[in-house]
This record gives structure tokens, C-alpha cells and sequence, in this order.
């Protein structure tokens, strides 16, 4: 069995490929399914319900996808050029620790517009997550360091830096010793979008940004030079292009969206930080772009997609003998598949010793 | 058909890669101790034919006898146990490794405890002078030269027992010389009872060294003919399918210098041959070629004058103006840049083609605006390149990859020949930098390419090309100079070279260095 190289790989197939790869995971995981004892066709029914069978489980799966689309957003635009963030989880934890230090500060606040309170929490999220790959961004370009590395890295630093203030300077004397941050002034939070649910305008924010980041990528000259230095550096260098600008721009961008995720988390859902805050949205979020074929505006559908399935799985176990780790293992599969996919969109297999 | 002296019969092989025929009922014998020249443009289906008889692919249809017997299909072993060996373009030797383990490896069972060394070593020796090819058996292939380590391959071949050999393109790294050396081996395994298909596009090579010469073209075969007797046009002909024109050259007065090099050196990359004390002066209105083996600082020469890299030290002058490397300033002053390597440094493959025709001047007002692309004049450019400079494509959405190698070199020059937003303006580029410009594309779309430069030349570009083809270099260039190990020899016109004083200073002979410090002094 060998692989050729399709000359001219079509669009049809291309756009095909992500919905063949979920039939395809939900095929295999329904044998999974079965094997726990459950019936399948009820469990995937049951899951679906979940994820999308009334006002709440809509609602729930809304809020979820918020931080993913904007993680996922994060490894799109990083991944298009050719730097992989792998440490939008630090990014994401430095984001929402910024949001609680500027809009956290109580009565000293009370003063100034809330408006501008909020701009500012914003830029400050975008900011801290930009930061913290700064160094790695600087280290690639100039000294040509691995970013897998030192982003992946990256994240336990972020992680500890987030235990050490919360367990210290912003501790929350009221939480009872619990090691978590003092909560946001109500005044300085995301709006709800709808009524009686957790959905906030994070969500709305996001989906403007993927709709921005695909005008971008497709009708800027920035958006031009990014797609060619992710395809081809050298190329891109010999045509004059600024291949260490834009690989540097990338990446803060990427950086400040993964910021903006933990903002939203923590401007609209749970108004301070913890630890345990985010569940690994920061790699999901690389799923999800991957999922998407680093397509902008697909990252809102695969990021739909997943919450879907986080929220889904957690309602059907409780129904069903089913673990919700199955939901792990849907996403999971579906990566693979994804990944399997694309690889057919581009090569035919031919069978035959080669 | 028991023809005794046909070692070598493909019949009527027929390979099929989706829509494309590659090979469309081929017949080919090859007699005893005979050398049968394999001649086709790129894509005529050469390599297809040799990779079937090889193993590597197999036949949609027809079947292969080697010494009387078939072939089975799509066996590699069992191509090499009938006694085909074949030399490849590109060496399949380890650096690392000494001519004798080359040679050994995958000769011995993987169960046998110990490498019998000794007797590999006397075998070896022994299959050297039997066909006059003597090698250190010592050596580290890493530190061979080039017609060395050719020597090692056909040696290899020969240890295993080969009675065919299948050489690809066995000159095109090679200096004059070392391509005479070549020439002897092969004359010598020959009359040792060999027999050989000898894949070319150099039709003067493949006219010596011949006894028969077939011609594929479009995946059929053409022609089938004796070489004596036969001409060099002829046979061009039956390769393309029609009369090549070459271009014509016409004396042209040379004027101010253009690009000037002064006493450049540039940075060492490992694995890169770098500038040492290089001087240079390109004039409008004429070629400068400069020849030389591949690694010996033309790269660097090349990214030197393209403005992709900086010299460390001296000066690079563009009509007296100090350069800085940065491709944009050299665009902005009108010099047209060919890179060597098209696909990986000429266009940004998955990028549409009408992207590419605008990459190098994507910045300019001509095509965007305050940040955001110009679709419409940026197509408008790319749709007149296309039609201007002849690419054959489906549309100008398709990513560029999907050119073949001589559409993706007409597209790469006419973006370089355009001038600001207009693709064919009156005036030429001031200078023209061209890095192997015509590697691997066929006589077609050389004579097309060779076509635009000279006219060019002739509207006043200074012209600076860096070939390893020397029948290139005497087709077109006015001057020329040998680069060895990042020094440039003298420039002197092409008159006062001849091919055995480039082989020379090629090889870094400093005879050939002498000759040429006396002649141009």
C-alpha cells in the first residue's frame, strides 16, 4: 500500500472531509458504547440531547464553546504560520489573572466609568496572554528555538505563577482559605445574551473575532504574508516578505486571543479565578483549530461542535452506564480522523507492493 | 523472437497514473555489449519506464525479459538478482560511511554473525581494476568528489553482479573532464561484455557515447534509430516533436556597469559554501555567466545579488548606489530575481497563482492599499503575466504547485521582467540576476527561456547568470568566469574559453588558473 499525491485536490472533498471524519468517529465510538453495555442509538439520542435538546442544554453548550472558539482561534493563526502555541492554557490562566487585577480592585474602581474599566480588563487580558509569548516568539526568530517546547513549557511556569497568587498577594480573604482570587465587581462583567443562562457576550466577541480574523487572512496583505510564510519561509523571504515580523505578529495575536479566552471565562462565567478555572481549553482549543482545517470561521463550528459533545456526554452519562470520558474519546477520534481525512483529500492510496 | 543477443526486452509496457498515459505500449530491446541512449523532455516517461523495470512501479500492462527470462513485476530484488543495476542522478551513498561498507550494504544477510570484510574488500579490489575504476576502498564517501563517488555507485552496481546498467543523467554533475573519464568507463565496461541505457538530455553526449538512440516523447516511443548518422537537430526534433528555434545572438555593445561586487565576502553557513574576496562588475547590455561546480559559492552569490542576504564585508552596488540585503529595495530598483530552486524558493506552492505574481510587490501601491490587497488590479497583473509570458494553467486560482516546472519558471520570470504594476512596459529590468534558470526544463522551454534573457540583454539589461550547464553558458553568455570555493577566476569573454579550460578551472586546477591569469592579463 503506498500513498500518491493528488495533483489537484478538489474543494468538494476538502469541505466533505471534516463531516466524514465525525461520521467516521461516531461509527467507531459507537462500538465503545456497546461495549460499556449501553444501547447505542439511545446513548448518541441521549447526547445530542444534551448538547442541543432544550433551551438549557443550548445554552450550556453556548457558554462552553466561548473560551474554545477563542483557544481555538489562538492555534489557528499561530498554526497558519507556522508557530505552534502549544501554551494557550498559560496564556488563557495569565489572561484571566490579569482581568481580576485590574477589574478586582474593588472601591478604587468605583470612581471611573465602567466602560473604560472594561476596556481596560479587556486590553490587559489580550496583553498578559501576548506576553507570555513574547519570549518564546523572540527566542524562535532570533536563536531559532523549538516554540513546542518552550510554549508547552511555558505552561506549567504560567500555571504555578497563578497557584502563587492565588495562594498570596491576591488571595481572597473572604473565600473561607480556599485558594482563589477576589471576584470582579458585577459592574465590570460580560453582559448575558440570554436570559436565566450562563450565555454572555464573550460569546458574541469571539464570533467577531473569527469573522475579523478570516477578512484578515484573506483580504489584508497581512493576511497574505501570513499565509505565505506558514506555506513556504524561504519563499516568502526571497519575495521580500517580512518573514520575522509577521511570524512575531502571529504570535502575540494568537497570544492575546488565548488571553481573551481566560478573560471571558472570568468576565463572564465564574467572576474570579481558580485553578482549576479552565479543563484544558488552551489544548482543546489546538483540536478544535485542527478540526477546522485552521479555517477561521470553521473554528466556531468545530469549537459548536466539541462543547457539544463535552456538555452532551456529561447529561447522557448520567442517564446511560456510560462514562463521559467517552466524550474525550469522541473528540480525540475525531482529531484522528480529521487528521486521517485530510490526508486522503490530498493523496489517493494505492494498493499493490510499491 | 530468440534473439541471442537481446539481454533487455520491455514489451509493450503501458502505466497509466490516473488520466495520465506515462507510458503508452512501449517496446525497447537492448542487445549485448551495446549502449542505448534513453532520450526524452521531462515527463516523456524516462523515469517511469526505468522505475517499472526496476520494481518500483509495476506495469499496467506488458512484460519485461531479462536475459531470456521474465522479470516478475514490482520486485526490486528481483531486478538487481537478473543483473540490472542502475546509477542514479542523485547518489544513494552514506557520507558517513567508507567506500568498502557502501559498497557492502545490504549485500550481506542480516543473520550472518560476522561482516565478512576481507573478502568483500578483495572482491571489490578485484572488480575495480578488472574495469579500470580504482577507488580507495577506505576512503569516507563524504570526502570524495563528486565523479569519485559516481565511480563508487557503478562500482557498487558491479559487485553485485550487475550485466546491465541503467545510468540517469550520469553528466549532469559532472565537469567536462570527469564526464570524459565517464566516457572511458563506459567504453571499457562495454568491451567487458556490458550492456548500458544511458538516459540523457545532452544530445551531443548521447550522440558519442551511443550505439542506438531512443526517443520517448509523450510516454510513446518515437523513435528507435542507430546514433551514426543521425544529427543533433534531428534529434532534438524527435524529442520535442517539432523544429526548435534557438535563439539567435547578435553582437551587442556593452555599457555602464550595472551591478558591482567589490571585495565581497559573506558569512559562513555550515553546509554552504560561502563568498571569499569577491569582485565582480555586470554591465548593461551584457551576460555574465558564471560556471562552476554546484557548492562552491554560487548560492551565496546568488542570495548575495537577489538582496537575500548581506556581505559581511565589501561593497554591492547597484549603478553606483550601496545595496542593503532586502528584496524589496532590490525590486524597487529594477532588477529581476530568478532563484535557483523554484519550488521551494521562487514560488509559495500552496499559494494561487495569481498571489504569487504578485508576492514581490504585494507592498507597492500598485496592489494594496492601507493594508488590504487590491484584488482587482492584483488579478488584472496576474491574468496579463499569464497571457503575456505564456503559462499554461487552468486559471489563475489554482494553486501554484500545480504548474509544471516550466509553466512555474516562465511565471517566476515574468513576475521578475514586470515592472511595477505593468507586465510588459517598455523598459527591461535594470539587471537581471538568474540562478540556473533552466535546470530540468525541457529544450522547449530553455530555447523560450534563453529567448526573453537575450532580448532583454538586448534592450539594455545587465544580466548575471549562474549555470552549471555549460552548454548554457556558451549558448548565451558574453562573458564568463569559474567560481571555486567561493573565489571567482577571471571574467573573460567566451571566446577565450574553451570547454576544457572551464573543466579545469572547475575542478579548481591551478593550471587552469595560470592559463587564465596570463590570458587575461
Amino acid at each position: 500500500m503506498r500513498l500518491e499525491a493528488r495533483t489537484n485536490p478538489s474543494r468538494a472533498a476538502m469541505l466533505a472531509a471534516p463531516f466524514g471524519a465525525i461520521l467516521f468517529t461516531l461509527l467507531v465510538c459507537a462500538l465503545l458504547v456497546a461495549w460499556a453495555g449501553a444501547p447505542v442509538g439511545r446513548t448518541y439520542a441521549l447526547l445530542f440531547e444534551g448538547a442541543f435538546g432544550s433551551r438549557f442544554a443550548i445554552s450550556e453548550t453556548l457558554t462552553r464553546a466561548t473560551p474554545l472558539i477563542l483557544t481555538g482561534l489562538a492555534a489557528a493563526i499561530s498554526f497558519r504560520a507556522h508557530f505552534y502555541n502549544i501554551g494557550a492554557e498559560g496564556q488563557l490562566y495569565m489572561g484571566a489573572l490579569a482581568a481580576v487585577a485590574i477589574g478586582g480592585q474593588g472601591a478604587a474602581l468605583s470612581n471611573l466609568p465602567a466602560g473604560l474599566v472594561f476596556a481596560t480588563m479587556m486590553l490587559g487580558g489580550a496583553l498578559a496572554g501576548a506576553l507570555l509569548l513574547l519570549g518564546p516568539a523572540v527566542l524562535k526568530i532570533r536563536l531559532g528555538v523549538d516554540e513546542v517546547v518552550t510554549t508547552l513549557l511555558l505552561n506549567f511556569i504560567a500555571l504555578l505563577f497563578v497557584s502563587m497568587m492565588l495562594d498570596g498577594p491576591m488571595k481572597d480573604p473572604l473565600a473561607m482559605g480556599w485558594p482563589q482570587s477576589v471576584a470582579l465587581d458585577p459592574a465590570h462583567e460580560f453582559s448575558r445574551l440570554m436570559e436565566r443562562s450562563r450565555v454572555h457576550s464573550g460569546l458574541l466577541l469571539a464570533c467577531v473575532l473569527a469573522v475579523l480574523l478570516w477578512v484578515v487572512q484573506r483580504f489584508t496583505t497581512f493576511g497574505l504574508q501570513m499565509r505565505a510564510v506558514g506555506a513556504n519561509a524561504r519563499g516568502a523571504a526571497f519575495a521580500g516578505l517580512p518573514v520575522r515580523r509577521v511570524v512575531l505578529a502571529c504570535a502575540l495575536i494568537s497570544g492575546a486571543l488565548a488571553g481573551l479566552a481566560g478573560l471571558g471565562e472570568v468576565a463572564g462565567r465564574t467572576g474570579y479565578v481558580t485553578l482549576d478555572m479552565s479543563p484544558g481549553y488552551g489544548y482543546t482549543g489546538i483540536v478544535i483549530a485542527m478540526l477546522a482545517g485552521l479555517h477561521p470561521v470553521g473554528v466556531i463550528v468545530s469549537a459548536l461542535f466539541v462543547a457539544g459533545t463535552l456538555v452532551g456526554a456529561d447529561s447522557m452519562s448520567r442517564a446511560v452506564g456510560v462514562p463521559n470520558y467517552i466524550s474525550d474519546v469522541i473528540v480525540a477520534t475525531a482529531l484522528l480522523s480529521m487528521l486521517v481525512a485530510t490526508l486522503f483529500t490530498r493523496y489517493r492510496v494505492r494498493w499493490g507492493r510499491a | 523472437m530468440t534473439d541471442a543477443s537481446v539481454v533487455l526486452r520491455l514489451s509493450g509496457i503501458t502505466k497509466r497514473f490516473g488520466s495520465l498515459l506515462a507510458n503508452d505500449a512501449v517496446s525497447l530491446e537492448l542487445r549485448a555489449a551495446e549502449v542505448l541512449a534513453l532520450l526524452g523532455e521531462n515527463g516523456a516517461g524516462k523515469s517511469t519506464l526505468m522505475s517499472i523495470l526496476f520494481g518500483h512501479y509495476v506495469a499496467d500492462a506488458g512484460c519485461i525479459e531479462v536475459f531470456g527470462k521474465p522479470l516478475p513485476p514490482g520486485d526490486p530484488a528481483a531486478a538487481l538478482a537478473a543483473g540490472v543495476g542502475m546509477v542514479h542522478q542523485h547518489f544513494t551513498l552514506a557520507d558517513n560511511l567508507s567506500v568498502l561498507d557502501n559498497v557492502m550494504l545490504g549485500t550481506e544477510p542480516l543473520w550472518q554473525p560476522f561482516s565478512r570484510r576481507r573478502a568483500a574488500r578483495g572482491r571489490l579490489l578485484a572488480t575495480a581494476s578488472r574495469f579500470g575504476l580504482e577507488v580507495d576502498p577506505d576512503a569516507r564517501v563524504g570526502g570524495l568528489s563528486v565523479g569519485e563517488r559516481q565511480r563508487v555507485e557503478i562500482l557498487k552496481a558491479l559487485y553485485r553482479g550487475a550485466r546491465i546498467l541503467i545510468l540517469d543523467e550520469p553528466t549532469a554533475v559532472l565537469t567536462p573532464q570527469e564526464s570524459e573519464r565517464l566516457f572511458a568507463t563506459l567504453g571499457e565496461l562495454v568491451r567487458q561484455g556490458l550492456s548500458l541505457i544511458f538516459i540523457s538530455h545532452k544530445l551531443d553526449e548521447v550522440l558519442r557515447v551511443s550505439n542506438r538512440v531512443a526517443v520517448l516523447r509523450g510516454g510513446k516511443l518515437v523513435a528507435e534509430v542507430p546514433a551514426a548518422g543521425i544529427g543533433r537537430d534531428r534529434l532534438a526534433e524527435l524529442m520535442v516533436g517539432r523544429v526548435v528555434e534557438r535563439p539567435v545572438r547578435v553582437r551587442r555593445a556593452a555599457g555602464a556597469v550595472v551591478l558591482q561586487l567589490e571585495n565581497v565576502f559573506t558569512p559562513r553557513v555550515r553546509g554552504q559554501g560561502s563568498l571569499n574576496d569577491v569582485s565582480l562588475a555586470v554591465r548593461a547590455g551584457e551576460i555574465v555567466a558564471i560556471a562552476g561546480v554546484s557548492g562552491n559559492g554560487q548560492e551565496a552569490l546568488a542570495d548575495l545579488c537577489c538582496g537575500v542576504v548581506a556581505a559581511s564585508e565589501g561593497a554591492v552596488a547597484i549603478g553606483g548606489e550601496r545595496m542593503v540585503a532586502d528584496p524589496r529595495a532590490w525590486v524597487a530598483r529594477r532588477v529581476a530575481r530568478v532563484p535557483e530552486d523554484r519550488h521551494a524558493v521562487g514560488v509559495i506552492g500552496d499559494l494561487p497563482v495569481w498571489e504569487n505574481a504578485v508576492s514581490e510587490r504585494l507592498h507597492t501601491p500598485a496592489f494594496s492599499r492601507l493594508g488590504w490587497i487590491r484584488r482587482g488590479p492584483a488579478r488584472r497583473f496576474a491574468r496579463a503575466l499569464v497571457e503575456t509570458h505564456d503559462v499554461r494553467l487552468s486559471g489563475i486560482d489554482v494553486p501554484t504547485r500545480s504548474l509544471s516546472g516550466g509553466n512555474m519558471q516562465k511565471l517566476i520570470l515574468g513576475r521578475a521582467l514586470s515592472v511595477g504594476d505593468q507586465v510588459a512596459a517598455g523598459a527591461p529590468p535594470v539587471l537581471i540576476v538568474a540562478n540556473q534558470p533552466t535546470w530540468g526544463l525541457d529544450v522547449g522551454a530553455v530555447a523560450g527561456i534563453h529567448g526573453k534573457l537575450l532580448a532583454a540583454a538586448g534592450h539594455g539589461a545587465a544580466i548575471l547568470i549562474i549555470s552549471e550547464d555549460l552548454d548554457e553558458i556558451f549558448a548565451i553568455a558574453d562573458r564568463v568566469a569559474v567560481m571555486y570555493k567561493g573565489a571567482l577566476g577571471a571574467v573573460r569573454p567566451v571566446e577565450q574559453w574553451t570547454l576544457a579550460a572551464i573543466g579545469l578551472a572547475m575542478a579548481g586546477n591551478p593550471a587552469g588558473e595560470t592559463l587564465e591569469a596570463s590570458d587575461a592579463a
